[in-house]
């Protein structure tokens, strides 16, 4: 490469990632999801509990009615209503918490267009997913709520990895694979949410923390 | 050779000028600051280089108040896309050249 050569070349690498750079929302921590997950297993181990079930090894339909259900001074729905809510809470609550302290650690703005966009374009798919999971707790069919939170969560990722780092699309479709399997083994839901919400979260956010912020080590 | 130097845009000859163009290209519109922070350069060299792509009619400016601070906003022209994508063309010929 002559001298001309290099500098065209260096100058077209800039471009593409001031490009990147102003585009999309990059303080999105790894620690969030690392955080999110651990709350999503503390959760899915309650529900474990609550159910009275040990999660693995069930290819069977909930042979149980939810509503006869009694435990802990709870109801079915009340205790689901408190886990989904305490773990919903906690999840986000860590996410904005590690989220926030990266961009101050690089001085960037949290609350600019890129991440207005970002929230956005992950609320529409969530905000649909969450009311058909409710359209079907009202049908009785609670078999499908895990599955379905799992699948729409992953196209969430999937459609906002446009708008952060790239990386989460390949979360995502890890989500949507655990999610389908799930659809069909109905009996495995709660063990597929476990692992999509909870073990893939830790490990995906951990790699990602290593990759973009982990303090240099020398 | 010389032809295709020749379509290398001199407006765009200077990596602050280029930055301006790029973030507009992929952003509907852009704030003062945002260029500050995205670029990282002064307020005063950042005026400079905004003001000649001004003048160029590449990039336009809307001003605003939100609440009751003022706002400025700019964004890039019809004219501008064509001139920074064959400015683009113009670097990519280039580098397909075997030196």
């Amino acid at each position: 490469m002559t001298q001309n050569h290099r500098q065209h070349f260096e100058t077209l690498q800039e471009i593409r990632s001031i490009m990147e750079r102003s585009s999309r929302f990059i303080s999105l921590s790894g620690l969030s999801g690392v955080s999110a997950g651990i709350f999503a297993l503390i959760g899915a181990g309650f529900a474990s509990a609550y159910l009275g079930r040990w999660p693995f090894g069930h290819d069977d339909y909930y042979p149980f009615k939810l509503q006869e259900l009694h435990r802990w001074g709870l109801t079915a729905w009340q205790f689901f209503l408190i886990d989904a809510v305490v773990v919903f809470i906690g999840a986000l609550g860590s996410a904005v918490f590690f989220t926030t302290r990266k961009a101050k650690l690089k001085g960037q703005k949290i609350w600019d267009p890129l991440v207005q966009r970002l929230l956005i374009n992950l609320a529409i798919p969530l905000t649909s997913g969450f009311i058909f999971i409710l359209g079907l707790i009202y049908h009785g069919l609670v078999g499908l709520a895990a599955p379905a939170a799992l699948i729409f969560y992953g196209l969430a990722l999937v459609h906002a990895s446009k708008y952060t780092l790239n990386d989460i699309r390949y979360l995502g479709a890890a989500e949507i694979v655990l999610g389908l399997i799930a659809t069909f083994f109905i009996g495995y839901g709660l063990l597929c949410w476990a692992l999509g919400f909870g073990i893939l979260h830790i490990g995906y956010g951990w790699y990602m923390y290593l990759k973009y912020e982990r303090p240099a080590s020398n | 050779m010389k032809d295709i130097i020749a379509d290398l845009n001199k407006a765009f000859d200077h990596r602050v000028r280029l930055g301006i163009m790029s973030i507009l290209l992929v952003n509907d519109w852009m704030e003062f600051n945002g260029f500050k922070t995205l670029l990282e350069v002064t307020d005063g060299n950042l005026a400079s280089h905004i003001k000649a792509l001004e003048k160029e009619a590449y990039i336009e400016v809307k001003k605003q108040f939100v609440g009751k601070k003022p706002n400025t906003t700019y964004r890039v022209t019809e004219l501008g896309k064509k001139a920074f994508a064959a400015h683009l063309d113009a670097l990519e010929k280039l580098l397909n050249i075997r030196p």
